[in-house]
């Protein structure tokens, strides 16, 4: 999951990180206020979930309240990649003598987080990895024992040779880590970290991914969530157990196991065709999944035919096929649907479907993916 | 031959009275594995069917000296079942659960690794060597005995795979699930290398998928140790950057771990990549040289 600026510094802030101040306004009038509060020149910067926020004009500095409020209104009514701006961040524009980078990871290969530091703050750290590899830091870390003091101690000093700073910089670090740990992330991210010319540490900005498995146990992130900043559909999916990515093709994908999911999609594609989703209706034979899975997708209106890949295991094919007859009843779905089933009782479920719907499954995933393709250009 | 589990392997169900655990431990006895026990604790003493409930994994152990367990204990307390297991002995532990959070999972790597003790997954369908043992959810009638290893990241996809080589005549030696999640106790490399040890294992079938690296690792140790044919596929060349494509490990990073990434690296370590599914039956013959 992921979560908007303001919320991620709330966080931090809790860890003891140091954060300019800020509040969140929805309309340019809150804005105003805000800014008026705040006192001095703000940026107001666009809470979405995406990158590219500056690039695509959603921060803005702003001398007045006045001011302040006409960009909040302009932010407000931008769609960066496609997502609307539904939020700003009202903060203090801070004076900048350096820009440095700070994140935690994970590391797959090793099985352990990894802190990265940067002296090359404030741009994309991914150019940064590509353009000067050597100027950022990397450390493994326990996230039993945490990152421990000397550890920090090196890699602020790596990075920062006044002292001062560099104290602050270590101890912003293993705060970070911790929180990284704390809140179950799978990314977390100061970019920048600003020194100001008084000497003051503090991040700016803030990103957090968190993992998804772990959201039971933190109901307070959770109930981050941003339902605006989602589709009603990724909701209402998710509260059914689907997994659901809507794309922007026009063949609706039902397919139980990611990895096939994945594949039914690239095999879309290969033979022409363009897929309208991912959809993983997962390892249970719960006919409402179905159900639920053709009403998101009938509603796509890019749709023009329906595509199930079912390979039965604990899967049970004929609680697709009743689960499909259900569907088609409830939403009255209209467009054209191709099954391709195999695997646990699948030829119960070829029964069903001859005689309650007409249709007749494909043979083999190629021939079914071929005619919905065919369809999806009638 | 085959790899990891044969017909003497000797299995405990952990989380045995679940609805999963009850279910898959029929199914693994009827195909024939020694399905000697089951724990859940707080239910010792009670039985699925005739298999054996205990409370802990040491009574379970020291009753029935098994060497192997499987995991269908809800994602909160798998990661210290996988613990309980490491810890009374058992040498190779199949995590069929998913969604661990992936931080449970760091200290389990590394104490399972000092313990010398063999993890498969988390989030993993398990593996079956046919005609011999079945430890994990795969449905058992799609397998073959024969002489060509399967390992892959996913769970359906290896059963289209492993139907696809079935129909063609092609049996397996051992088909291994190492499991979705981004923190995995066994990688493509190790079953690469057990693949490659093995006798009665003459080819190799790799399904990848897009995120981390382990696809391009497997490509490095495939060039440099293995003289055995393998053939791959990837998943995901369609999949948006950034989205989670359901498995927790499935997401493409900062422009990292695309299949076309993984694709480049495989082909230049000598691997034949199909670039539909349906092509790995035929590549899998024309290697053998049937």
């Amino acid at each position: 999951m992921n979560i908007h600026e303001y919320q991620a510094k709330e966080i931090f802030r809790t860890h003891g990180i140091p954060i300019p101040a800020g509040e969140v306004a929805e309309t340019s009038t809150q804005a105003e206020a805000i800014a008026a509060r705040l006192g001095g020149t703000v940026v107001v910067k666009a809470q979405v979930h995406s990158g590219g926020r500056g690039k695509a004009g959603g921060v803005k500095l702003a001398a007045t309240p006045a001011e302040a409020a006409a960009h909040a209104k302009n932010i407000l009514a931008l769609e960066i990649q496609g997502l609307p701006v539904k939020r700003v961040l009202i903060t203090p524009a801070a004076e900048i003598a350096h820009e440095y980078y700070l994140g935690v990871v994970l590391d797959r290969r090793l099985g352990l987080p990894l802190v990265m530091v940067s002296r090359e703050g404030g741009i994309d750290i991914e150019q940064v990895a590509h353009e000067k590899p050597d100027s950022i830091l990397r450390h493994h870390f326990d996230p039993v024992t945490g990152l421990r003091p000397f550890e920090a101690r090196r890699l602020a000093f790596a990075i920062e040779p006044d002292g001062k700073t560099a104290l602050a910089i270590a101890d912003i670090l293993r705060k970070l880590a911790k929180a990284y740990v704390a809140v179950d992330a799978t990314l977390a991210e100061i970019n920048p970290l600003v020194r100001t010319p008084s000497g003051e540490v503090l991040a700016l900005d803030a990103k957090l991914n968190l993992d998804d498995n772990a959201l039971y146990r933190h109901p307070e992130v959770e109930a981050m969530r941003d339902l605006t900043a989602e589709q009603p559909e990724d909701g209402e999916a998710r509260a059914i157990g689907l997994s659901y990515i809507k794309l922007e093709g026009n063949i609706g994908c039902v397919v139980n196991g990611a990895g096939l999911a994945m594949a039914t999609m690239d095999l879309v594609q290969h033979f022409g065709g363009r897929p309208a989703n991912f959809l993983d209706i997962g390892g249970s034979s719960d006919p409402r999944k179905v159900v639920t899975a053709i009403s998101i997708i009938s509603r796509d209106p890019n749709v023009r035919a329906i595509l199930f890949n079912i390979f039965g295991g604990i899967t049970r094919c004929d609680d697709v096929a009743r689960g499909l007859i259900q569907a088609v009843a409830e939403t009255g779905v209209k467009m054209p649907i191709v099954i391709r089933l195999t695997g646990t009782n699948e030829a119960e479920a070829r029964e069903i479907l001859r005689q309650q719907s007409g249709l007749t499954p494909a043979a083999t995933m190629d021939e079914a993916v071929l005619a919905a393709v065919e369809l999806s250009r009638a | 031959m085959s790899i990891l589990i044969d017909e003497r392997t000797k299995v405990i169900v952990q989380g045995i009275t679940g609805r999963d655990g009850s279910f898959h431990a029929r199914a693994m006895k009827a195909y024939g594995t020694r399905v000697l026990a089951g724990v859940t604790p707080g239910k010792g003493g009670q039985k699925v069917d005739d298999i054996p409930v205990f409370d802990t994994m040491s009574d379970a152990v020291a009753k029935t000296q098994a060497d192997t367990s499987v995991i269908y204990v809800p994602p909160a307390g798998a990661a210290d079942a996988i613990l309980e297991a490491a810890h009374a002995g058992i040498q190779l532990i199949i995590a069929v659960t998913e969604g661990i959070p992936v931080l449970d999972m760091v200290p389990v790597l590394k104490e399972t690794r000092d313990l010398g003790v063999r993890l498969i997954g988390p989030n993993c369908p398990g593996l079956i060597s046919p005609g011999k043992c079945k430890v994990g959810i795969m449905p058992g009638e799609i397998h073959r005995p024969g002489n060509v290893g399967v390992v892959s990241r996913s769970g359906t996809l290896t059963y289209e795979m492993v139907h696809q080589l079935t129909s063609h005549g092609i049996g397996q030696s051992t088909c291994v699930g190492i499991g979705g999640d981004p923190l995995i106790g066994t990688n493509f490399v190790d079953v690469l290398g057990l693949f490659e040890s093995d006798p009665e294992t003459h080819a190799i079938v790799m399904m990848g998928e897009i995120g981390g690296t382990a696809e391009e690792e497997a490509a490095v140790f495939i060039a440099k140790r293995m003289s055995k044919p393998v053939i791959a596929f990837i998943a995901g060349r369609t999949a948006p950057p950034g989205k989670r494509m359901g498995h927790a490990g499935a997401i493409i990073s900062g422009g990292a771990g695309t299949a076309d990434d993984k694709v480049r690296a495989l082909e230049q370590a000598g691997v034949t990549v199909a670039r539909i599914p349906s092509e790995v039956g035929p590549l899998v013959k024309k290697a053998l040289g049937r």
